[in-house]
């Protein structure tokens, strides 16, 4: 996401999205905010790059996936920041943030989206194609890239540090 | 005396934990219909149509409603003229762990809570009640922990105004407010101990939408409940709307003299649950 495009969100704005997001939930980020604080190399290329909070059901057979809507955003507000700094624009999930966690976003102007919560079923015929990037061994919690198409956002926090939510 | 053999414990366990997370409770489901034609905003009711039509395509597509298939609770009502052939508990955890693999439901428990560790199917919670009677009644709920980590306990005094205990369950949902999925159902435990309570309100989320508490005076306790609830504005997503919850169910028990436990545990919009008598 480049920095015209997250210029332009406005909290409220409903927007969609195609192109490449990475599943990373509780486990991945605390392993991810580890490996920064170590100055090791993070298993993707963060820049620019959108998080989306979710742990997937397995893919049935002929399916590319299984059940995956948002889980809840903040509990990953403690590791927003180390991983703003490195470069992440955007993060995807549910409810709300942390004023910590909606101040850096302002602060490194990247974007917040909610998408339909609990829509999980739905949601996967949003997903062309998804595979395992890192943490394997985390099972749902493994970091999985998706190539996703029309994947329905709403603008939650804009890059202007503007909250739906208040 | 009938006899049940354990092995079809396990197949309907099995069975229970697929129904329940690929099939919307019928009840939920008219509760969310209802609140699609009273809804007024555009925006909650696009996102209650996105609900309702998930749950169309999970059934259609045999996905799980939500990813969050939970952790799966067993209510196993044993009557006492029934005799279980084999080991019921071990029976049981069989079948949620054969239900949630053939399911494609997801490995969500860890086995020790503080190591955490590689992620499974089971075990389930076990709840094993003796009743009267010759039956075996299973119900299984799966329980998602987006809504599981906004429950609450509070131990009133005695004496405490029934105002007070509106203002704590009320209080519960507002501090859970967009996180956990809303609209809620609410359940309530009112009395008994900590534990016994907790139990309740769980057991609470069983009773279908719509209705109401057995007591006249309990079945209008919820009522003011999902009024004052529905006032606060939370509303589907948390973006606002009349819908904040779906119902509120309260269920009670004798207490102590020193005491007033109420628990409060919330489940989101998909409330899943399915049971089966044997």
């Amino acid at each position: 996401m480049d920095a015209k495009i997250i210029g332009n969100l406005k909290i409220g704005d409903e927007v969609f999205l195609s192109g490449i997001i990475y599943t990373c939930r509780d486990q991945a980020h605390k392993r991810m905010v580890e490996t920064l604080a170590m100055k090791g190399v993070l298993p993707f290329d963060i820049r620019g790059q959108v998080i989306y909070y979710c742990g997937p059901t397995r893919a049935p057979q002929g399916r590319v996936i299984g059940s995956c809507g948002p889980t809840t955003s903040n509990r990953m507000d403690e590791f927003v920041e180390p991983l703003l700094e490195a470069g992440l624009k955007g993060m995807v999930g549910k409810g709300s943030r942390s004023e910590g966690v909606i101040k850096a976003i302002r602060k490194h102007k990247a974007v917040y989206f909610l998408t339909f919560a609990g829509c999980g079923a739905l949601l996967s015929r949003y997903v062309k194609k998804a595979t395992c990037v890192a943490y394997k061994d985390l099972g749902p919690e493994g970091i999985l890239r998706l190539e996703v198409e029309d994947f329905p956002l709403i603008v939650a926090v804009d890059c202007q540090g503007g909250s739906i939510y208040g | 005396m009938r006899t049940v053999q354990a092995k079809e414990v396990t197949e309907k366990v099995a069975e229970l934990c697929i129904k329940a997370n690929l099939e919307l409770r019928g009840d939920v489901l008219s509760a969310l219909k209802k609140a699609y034609r009273q809804e007024n905003k555009a925006q909650a009711r696009r996102i209650i149509k996105a609900i309702i039509e998930n749950a169309r395509v999970a059934c259609r597509l045999h996905l799980a409603i939500c990813q969050d298939t939970g952790l799966a609770i067993v209510f196993a009502q044993v009557s006492q003229d029934v005799r279980v052939k084999g080991d019921l508990i071990t029976a049981i955890q069989k079948g949620v762990e054969q239900g949630y693999k053939k399911g494609y439901l997801r490995n969500s428990i860890v086995k020790d809570p503080i190591a955490r560790g590689v992620s499974g199917f089971g075990p389930a919670v076990v709840h094993i009640e003796l009743v009267k009677g010759d039956r075996l009644h299973l119900t299984v709920l799966p329980k998602g922990f987006g809504s599981e980590n906004k429950s609450a306990l509070k131990m009133f005094n005695p004496t405490a105004e029934i105002e007070k205990i509106k203002e704590f369950i009320v209080d519960t949902v507002r501090q859970a407010g967009p996180d956990a999925c809303p609209p809620y159902v609410v359940g309530v435990g009112i009395g008994g101990t900590a534990d016994y309570a907790s139990f309740l309100a769980k057991k609470a989320l069983l009773r279908r939408i719509g209705f109401k508490a057995s007591r006249d005076d309990l079945g209008r306790l919820e009522e003011e409940l999902l009024e004052e609830i529905n006032r606060l504005g939370i509303g589907p997503m948390g973006l606002g709307g009349k819908t904040t919850a779906l119902a509120v169910n309260i269920e009670t028990y004798p207490t102590h003299i020193a005491g007033m436990p109420v628990a409060v545990n919330i489940s989101c919009h998909a409330l899943r649950s399915a049971s089966i008598s044997l």
